[in-house]
């Protein structure tokens, strides 16, 4: 299997700020690879040396088998690029966007009116096409700015955080395209806070943290080292409480923990686990006033890889 | 997101223009289509050009009638006209330079430059379509100034080949001293800084110049400082193109500050451009 997307080494130092400290990535053609990390960790870094926005101090990465120095020009051909923050021109309309991103990319002047409308339609932005972006809403212009980046049909895409403040139904969306796009043979590099995202999207994930790799694995890999899923359950009447420890005990991969006042939580690695606890939870005749399954958040992963909490709000060097 | 299923949504570019095209004059189409962009958006904010627009009128306005009288004398208002004006096109348009400047720093704090470096087009063309845009920004001040001068009163004693001369010489140093004010666009922070910098730049070429006094007027230190001004070249030789009076030595000088301009600032504007991370 080929790789689209090959970097090895990759250090970029911002004066004093080590953005990346050796950083290697690979993806396969065709796959969604996601780099997981919190807020400055790199990864709005890595993406820019490998969209060839920016070099690196050393290292070298490959795009589709071009150099990203070397053959600079040949890897801005195939990729698509969509920042953290919406690029798109605000006094221009969406067509006019579409439009002169499609100039840029050589097609001619019909080619690329109908290339925008195409793109336009798809992301619902028609009934909008003629109004200046200024006047979108953020998930309009999200969807712009993606479609301002396919305009030229990448087989290598890079989307930069593509939902970092959207709501869950526009997130949902989003992941629709990213699935289509990997569908229609793309590969797509993500970059994301949310290991939900990660997890839902990504065949591999990369996580990194100050600059430098700290795992990469398939989503189900992650999820075995640090621990799945977690469980959470609230008897209604305290009392029962000992009688919960002993069934979570039972399912969970670890002794159940009291994270507040009459919950306990367990970590479980198998699906299974939360209809085991139902059955026995009512064969025991315990009513319960919370009962969740979900992931960890990206501090737990964190806290698990390397032992340290990710400051979600930590001074941003990517 | 409707239609999701709409199929072929990355497959490879088909429709694109043959590579052989592709190749030639690259540098040149891509920073027209570029330009275009920029014209569109001037057109769509008009009070962009308000300082190309009412401060050549409010200049020429307040210096004639209120300054006038008393620099040049009571009564002689409209010779001091025809002395103001080539001066205010010649300041007018210094200053309009600044507005590329603060324009490329919004479009890069954006990251709409992002996107065209993601792209495949020389990395200069966003720079070279913005500064051929500004042809519109510069013709309007010749226009404006003209206009609002032959209604002051203002008339061409020359002929108006030599006048559209002079009109041309402007907007020609303003594309040179463009590049300072991308340089700058490139190295400063915020768009504020950019019109800031500009500003303690070109106010003192502006006014320490033949604009509104004349060299002799002035003490024989700051003599020497107005004549090498570009801003006092640039005046002289649009005043002769006019009016009448001596050209070709200010002509001559303002080509060298031109071509200074460019040798210089252009190189630092593209490199600090390519280093911008």
């Amino acid at each position: 299997m080929t790789y689209a997307i090959e970097a090895e080494g990759l250090v970029k130092h911002f004066g004093e700020t080590k953005a990346l400290q050796g950083i290697d990535l690979a993806a396969r053609e065709g796959t969604v690879h996601a780099v997981l990390g919190p807020n400055g960790a790199g990864k709005t870094t890595a993406v820019r040396i490998l969209a060839t926005l920016i070099r690196a101090d050393s290292g070298s990465a490959r795009v589709g088998g071009y150099d990203t120095v070397r053959d600079a020009q040949k890897v801005r051909q195939i990729i698509g690029l969509t920042g953290q923050y919406a690029s798109v021109d605000e006094d221009l309309t969406g067509t006019e966007n579409l439009v002169l991103i499609g100039r840029l990319l050589e097609l001619t002047g019909r080619a690329a009116k109908a290339r925008a409308a195409e793109l336009l339609g798809w992301f619902d932005l028609a009934d909008a096409a003629n109004r200046p972006a200024k006047t979108y809403s953020g998930g309009m212009r999200r969807r712009l700015d993606l479609a301002a980046s396919l305009v030229g049909r990448p087989s290598v895409i890079f989307l930069d955080e593509p939902t970092t403040g959207l709501d869950p139904a526009k997130r949902e969306d989003m992941w629709g395209v990213v699935r289509q796009l990997v569908g229609d043979g793309s590969t797509v590099l993500l970059t994301t806070q949310y290991l939900e995202e990660a997890d839902a999207l990504a065949d591999e994930v990369t996580v990194i943290d100050r600059g430098r790799v700290i795992a990469h694995d398939t989503p189900l890999g992650l999820k075995r080292v640090i621990g799945g899923q977690t469980l959470a359950v609230q008897p209604s009447d305290p009392a029962r409480i000992g009688d919960v420890r002993d069934i979570l005990a039972t399912v969970g991969t670890k002794a159940p923990e009291s994270p507040r006042e009459g919950v306990l939580t367990v970590p479980v690695m198998d699906d299974a686990a939360m209809t085991e606890v139902v059955s026995r939870l009512g064969a025991a005749g315990i009513a319960v006033t919370e009962l969740s399954l979900h992931l960890p958040s990206l501090d737990e992963v964190f806290f698990t890889l390397i032992g340290r909490t990710a400051v979600a709000g930590e001074k941003v060097a990517a | 997101m409707s239609a999701m299923q709409t199929p072929a949504l990355s497959s490879p570019l088909a429709d694109a223009a043959p590579p052989g095209r592709a190749k030639r004059y690259a540098l040149a189409r891509h920073s027209i289509t570029l330009a275009r962009r920029s014209l569109i958006k001037t057109w769509r904010t008009p009070e962009a050009l308000i300082d190309v627009t009412l401060q050549p009128i409010i200049f020429l306005v307040l210096f004639t009638y209120i300054f006038g009288g008393a620099i040049a004398g009571t009564g002689q208002q409209h010779a001091y006209l025809e002395y103001l004006l080539p001066g205010v096109l010649a300041q007018t348009i210094a200053m309009g330079a600044t507005a590329i400047g603060i324009n490329l720093n919004t479009d890069i704090s954006k990251g709409v430059f992002d996107r065209f470096r993601s792209l495949p087009i020389p990395r200069s063309a966003p720079l070279i379509g913005a500064v051929a845009a500004d042809v519109a920004r510069y013709a309007i001040v010749a226009c404006v100034t003209l206009g609002a001068g032959l209604v002051m009163g203002f008339r061409i004693h020359t002929n108006p080949l030599a006048a559209l001369a002079g009109c041309l010489l402007a907007v020609a140093f303003a594309l040179c001293l463009s590049w300072l004010s991308v340089f700058i666009g490139m190295v400063v922070r915020t768009p504020g800084a950019v019109q800031g910098l500009m500003f303690l730049i070109v106010l003192p070429l502006a006014f320490a110049s033949t604009t509104f006094v004349r060299a002799s007027t002035l003490p024989g230190w700051m003599q020497g400082f107005v004549k090498v001004n570009p801003i006092t070249q640039l005046a002289s030789a649009v005043r002769g193109l006019f009016t009448g009076g001596p050209v070709a030595d200010h002509l001559l000088w303002t080509f060298v500050w031109m071509a200074g301009l460019v040798a210089v600032f252009m190189p630092l504007a593209m490199r600090a451009y390519r280093r911008k991370a």
